[in-house]
């Protein structure tokens, strides 16, 4: 782990990386919608709103997965002081923030016609919209840090912090009263029908594919950054 | 009296949101880095014809 933490490497390796991730992502997803919109039949509660299963299911676990993966990676660097491990952070937050604002406007689209409101106050829905307020704070935080020249340490402390929040809309439908469904996957047990699961599951893979492929497109691109600046100032210094 | 909707309205604006937002970010994504990768590119080359 520690070998990829080389900038070099790691550019060597993101290089073929990033591109197989985008392409073989996007053929995944679209694969799995084009499938959850044409092949599966309407549910018996649902009608044809359950079809909106497939992009608000990925959508609010990448969104969780996100933050996830800042703490992750927050933890390794105030840990470890792996030089990548703050880019990462950074990397995951725009599509983790993408993704939640996807997840908030598709449940907000699948409520009207399900419960017959486009928002509802309850546990689930408001824990999701503060996740997506955490996520601006911490891309404002994380540009602010490297504008003032402020430690890297700041954003990661928060990034630490905003995980409580997972936990919390995780759970967030077994502890209080909610229009939104319970828990339908848990660890090793479903209660959605096969014909629904199957193509659900491959829209999973398929967007986590494309989480994985922007995360690393992201980083790319703050590596550049940092890189050219470095370079320009090292200039700066030597004609003085 | 009940309203009557159209569920694939609801179905296609969902559809519309989630590829149109992941496509947009996709593209924003592999720009900007196209750009910072080709600034990085230009600073090099012009540091090493400084010297």
């Amino acid at each position: 782990m520690h070998g990829f933490a080389n900038p070099k490497r790691f550019l060597a390796l993101a290089a073929w990386l990033t591109p197989l991730l985008l392409v073989s992502g996007i053929i995944l997803s679209a694969g799995a919608l084009v499938w959850g919109f044409t092949q599966v039949p309407p549910d018996r509660l649902m009608g044809e709103t359950v079809r909106i299963l497939f992009i608000h299911v990925p959508t609010a676990w990448l969104g969780m997965g996100g933050w996830t993966a800042i703490a992750i990676s927050s933890l390794v660097f105030l840990v470890w002081r792996h030089p990548l491990a703050a880019l990462a952070a950074r990397g995951a937050a725009v599509p983790g923030l993408v993704f939640t604002l996807i997840c908030l406007a598709t449940g907000s689209v699948w409520g009207r016609p399900t419960w017959g409101a486009w928002w509802v106050w309850d546990g689930r829905l408001t824990s999701m919209l503060v996740l997506a307020f955490l996520y601006v704070a911490y891309i404002a935080l994380a540009k602010a840090a490297e504008r003032e020249g402020v430690s890297a340490r700041i954003p990661a402390i928060f990034g630490l912090l905003g995980a409580i929040n997972i936990p919390i809309i995780n759970r967030s439908v077994v502890w209080w009263n909610s229009l939104h469904q319970p828990p339908s996957i848990t660890l090793g047990n479903s209660s959605i029908d096969g014909i629904f699961l199957a193509p659900l599951l491959v829209a999973v893979v398929g967007f986590s594919l494309i989480f994985g492929g922007v995360v690393l497109a992201r980083m790319r691109a703050l590596l550049a950054d940092i890189q050219a600046e470095a370079r320009l100032r090292r200039r700066a210094m030597e004609m003085d | 009296m009940r309203e009557a909707l159209d569920q694939w309205t609801f179905v296609y604006l969902a559809y519309a949101i989630g590829v149109g937002g992941t496509l947009a970010m996709i593209a924003w994504s592999w720009i900007a880095m196209k750009r910072a990768e080709a600034r990085r590119a230009k600073v090099r080359s012009s540091s090493k014809a400084d010297r």
